[in-house]
């Protein structure tokens, strides 16, 4: 069923403070200390004391045997709101969502939302072969080619139902890779060439190395509070115009071609009062950019099936027409775990708020940061999106 | 085109014989449902008792209306191959060394998308194919599409053979070719491709018949074996162990009546010695080196085959002391299945009804041929299943024991 687009708006909540616990390959840290880190940032960031912090929404896959709680008496916290979003790429988005609504209802003034996981030298090996207990039983028995696979299928039948080329999923990671150069805490630092993408050791055919992000460690984190309390403590934020969640989307589809942002988007914009041409930029959750292609489809901004149109059309960089992924998306920047969940919104944060540490983009007023994730069989069954806007637009 | 099979090379003793690696074994109990029918060469899913609903993966409630009545129904495994990848890296040890590796995404008729290993002989997405389920090295059902028509040299493709006990080129062991069953056995392997069979006959002094034909073959070498004679067991392991890639074991003695009808138990003994602890003497003596053997190339370890009967499931009066010899054979070889299995060697359990041979003289029509019962043998390790029940008899049997293991003992003992 479509959102009913009467949502409350979120007019008098705001996002500040954005940030980034810089990466790292592999860590000998815990996730613990990770979200230690990012806690502690947020507090320099904003000008808080811990005990101005009575909420906190956290997303990690690595910090079994804990969740959020534990946290709590590790970080010295005391919160009366918490919440704890294993969710993967859709965690930043939900966290946020769950978050505004925490301070509009006052039940919280301020929620560090915190995306943090750490990745040691084995980590992705454990975290697959027990993700959930449908990719155990009917997935990793299959090759155990992980998420790599799973999106070798998705790229394979859009690339023969869509016409896509591999140049086009290639235009995509190149023009995320300028983006990311300018990005200080990209993993990736060297200038990505076509031929490179093309020519690189194969994966999971048609999926080659560049296609794939680098699972490593860090984390993203932002603050929630009210407009209210942001301009009494001199931040600037960002503000929220929509948002959107929606979980195992289209269960019927033999195999995932569109995510639940279709059923969603028409909300999403009559919610923002804006149209997709609006839009200055877009952080797609670009695990695969396949996936962004999808998502560029599903949130309007071309038809379905005209991805590698739009694709042709554009160049998106961040001086260029229709950036995405402004400090380079995962593909650039890597994926620690959950933070890449909210990779997509601390960079929107900054961009809205002129907080650049990436290029910017120049005059942009509206962002989209999409969330999606959760392969527990065949499919990300999470998709989210948020639009945001600059304070005074 | 699947390139066929070619003869291995004669194995360098120098050179290190990689370890068993198994692929990823974990499952959840709701997924074992998918593992106990492919162990019988059968493909099912859980289908809802209420609204028909086919359910994939596996799970404890119908995902259309939630009802907890969940069935394990054959499924014919028509499909459409939407998607398919070959993978040329993996997180997994044993899929590491195996690569590049072919994998599809189905669209089953009856509803499901599933992820299948992929046969060579399929045509690329899209196309039509057939999926089935087949036991893997870790012997977990695991579904395989295959092309809807039969190929060329089906059963050599690389992925397939990985799920199968393929006799083409591999060394037997028939551990008794003294029987018309054993003797069956030994033609039916070579049949079927075998690069060498080993066929052990006790007391080598005395000749019997058959004998002269079974040795003439150039794929057979007679060697003395007496499964009651621990040194014999041993010794011959010493001799071949480290090369025997399957062991058939169709060694059995076999005398009627119960327990009434004899005095003494010397016959009951030396069924036990030959049914239950030849088989003991024999697992203890070749299945480690077996089992160390499980992933040495094409023509590795892969299979050891047990000659039970279907007696062992529930005490036939008639045969009782034979039956109490194979229902502990049975137990004993369920123990066997679970250490071979970490060296990837399946354990075989065939279960024929009464074979047409004179211990059955008696016993009326209809009996399983030893021919029959040889193809029936050869058949489940071309499948790679765990369990047989060759003829109708044991089909009957085996019906009505799932039924009703009561109601059978009943019926027997009338």
């Amino acid at each position: 069923m479509p959102a009913s687009g009467k949502d409350r708006d979120y007019q008098d909540v705001v996002l500040v403070a954005p940030v980034t616990v810089p990466y790292t390959r592999y860590s000998i840290r815990s996730a613990h200390w990770f979200v230690a880190q990012a806690l502690s940032r947020l507090l320099k960031e904003s000008r808080l004391m811990k005990a101005d912090i009575d909420g906190m929404s956290l997303g990690s896959f690595m910090l079994a045997p804990d969740t959020a709680i534990g946290l709590t008496q590790h970080l010295g916290i005391t919160v009366r709101w918490l919440d704890y979003v294993p969710l993967g790429g859709a965690s930043g988005i939900v966290a946020l969502r769950r978050a505004l609504r925490a301070v509009q209802a006052g039940d919280a003034e301020v929620v560090a939302c915190i995306g943090a996981d750490t990745n040691h030298v084995d980590s992705f090996r454990q975290t697959l072969g027990s993700f959930s207990v449908f990719a155990r039983d009917a997935v990793f028995p299959y090759g155990s080619g992980g998420p790599n696979a799973s999106f070798a299928f998705l790229t394979s039948y859009y690339m023969r139902s869509c016409g896509a080329t591999r140049e086009d999923f290639g235009k995509l990671c190149v023009a995320q890779r300028d983006n990311a150069l300018g990005y200080p805490h990209a993993m990736f630092k060297k200038k990505l060439t076509l031929d490179e993408y093309l020519g690189a050791r194969l994966i999971a055919d048609p999926i080659r190395l560049f296609d794939c992000v680098m699972p490593c460690a860090g984390a993203e984190a932002f603050l929630v509070m009210t407009r209210q309390r942001a301009e009494a403590l001199g931040l600037a934020y960002a503000t929220v115009r929509s948002t959107c969640e929606r979980h195992n989307a289209f269960p019927e589809d033999p195999i995932q071609m569109r995510g639940g942002w279709v059923l969603d988007r028409e909300h999403l914009y009559g919610a923002a009062g804006v149209e997709p041409s609006d839009i200055d930029f877009v952080q797609t959750y670009d695990d695969y950019p396949v996936m962004s292609m999808i998502q560029i489809e599903d949130l309007g901004f071309c038809k379905k099936g005209e991805g590698p149109n739009f694709i042709r059309r554009n160049s998106f960089t961040v001086d260029g027409s229709f950036p995405i992924n402004t400090s380079g998306g995962q593909l650039s920047v890597g994926q620690a775990g959950c933070a890449a969940g909210f990779l997509g919104v601390v960079e929107s944060i900054r961009q809205l708020t002129d907080c650049n540490l990436a290029r910017p983009v120049p005059g942009a007023r509206f962002a989209i940061a999409v969330g999606f994730g959760m392969i527990t069989y065949d499919r990300g069954l999470c998709s989210g999106a948020a639009v945001l806007g600059r304070a005074n637009a | 085109m699947i390139p066929p099979l070619v003869r291995p090379k004669l194995k360098n003793p120098i050179l290190r014989t990689p370890l068993p690696v198994l692929p990823p074994w974990m499952r959840s109990r709701a997924a074992l449902g998918l593992t106990a029918a492919a162990a019988l060469g059968q493909f099912r899913l859980q289908v809802c008792g209420e609204c028909d609903a086919v359910q994939y993966p596996p799970r404890e409630c119908c995902h259309s209306c939630l009802s907890d009545q969940l069935r394990w129904r054959e499924q014919s495994g028509s499909g459409e191959l939407i998607s398919e990848t070959t993978v040329h890296h993996s997180q997994d040890l044993y899929f590491s060394e195996r690569m590049p590796w072919r994998l599809g995404m189905v669209r089953l008729d009856a509803g499901p998308t599933v992820v299948v290993h992929l046969h060579g002989g399929c045509a690329p997405a899209p196309a039509r194919v057939r999926v089935g389920a087949r036991l893997d090295k870790s012997g977990q059902g695991v579904l395989v599409a295959f092309p809807i028509d039969e190929v060329l040299n089906m059963a050599d493709d690389r992925q397939l053979r990985e799920m199968t006990c393929d006799p083409k080129f591999r060394k037997v062991l028939v551990t008794d070719g003294k029987t018309g069953v054993g003797q069956a056995v030994v033609r039916n392997i070579i049949a079927a491709g075998a690069d060498l069979v080993w066929v052990g006959y006790a007391e080598p002094w005395k000749t019997f018949a058959g004998l002269t034909e079974l040795a003439a073959q150039p794929q057979v070498a007679m060697l003395p074996l007496d499964l009651t004679d621990s040194q014999s067991v041993k010794t011959l392991a010493a001799e071949i162990g480290g090369k025997v890639d399957i062991l058939i074991n169709t060694a059995e003695l076999h005398r009627a009546h119960g327990i009434a009808s004899r005095s003494g138990i010397e016959v009951a003994r030396a069924e036990m010695d030959v049914n239950y602890f030849g088989l003991l003497r024999l697992a203890q003596e070749f299945g480690p080196v077996m089992r160390s053997r499980g992933a040495d190339g094409q023509s590795s370890a892969t299979a050891w085959v047990n000659l039970l009967s279907i007696y062992a499931l529930s005490n036939y009066p008639r045969h009782g002391t034979f039956s109490a010899s194979k229902a502990a054979a049975l137990s004993l070889s369920q123990c066997l299945r679970a250490e071979m299995r970490p060296g990837a060697v399946r354990v075989i359990n065939v279960f024929p009804g009464p074979i047409d041979d004179e211990w059955n003289q008696a016993t009326p029509q209809p009996k399983l041929t030893p021919e029959a019962l040889a193809k029936a043998v050869v058949r489940a390790l071309k499948d790679g299943v765990e369990d047989v029940y060759p003829g109708d008899v044991a089909q009957e049997w085996l019906l009505r024991w799932q039924e009703s293991p009561k109601t059978l003992e009943r019926e027997l003992s009338t």
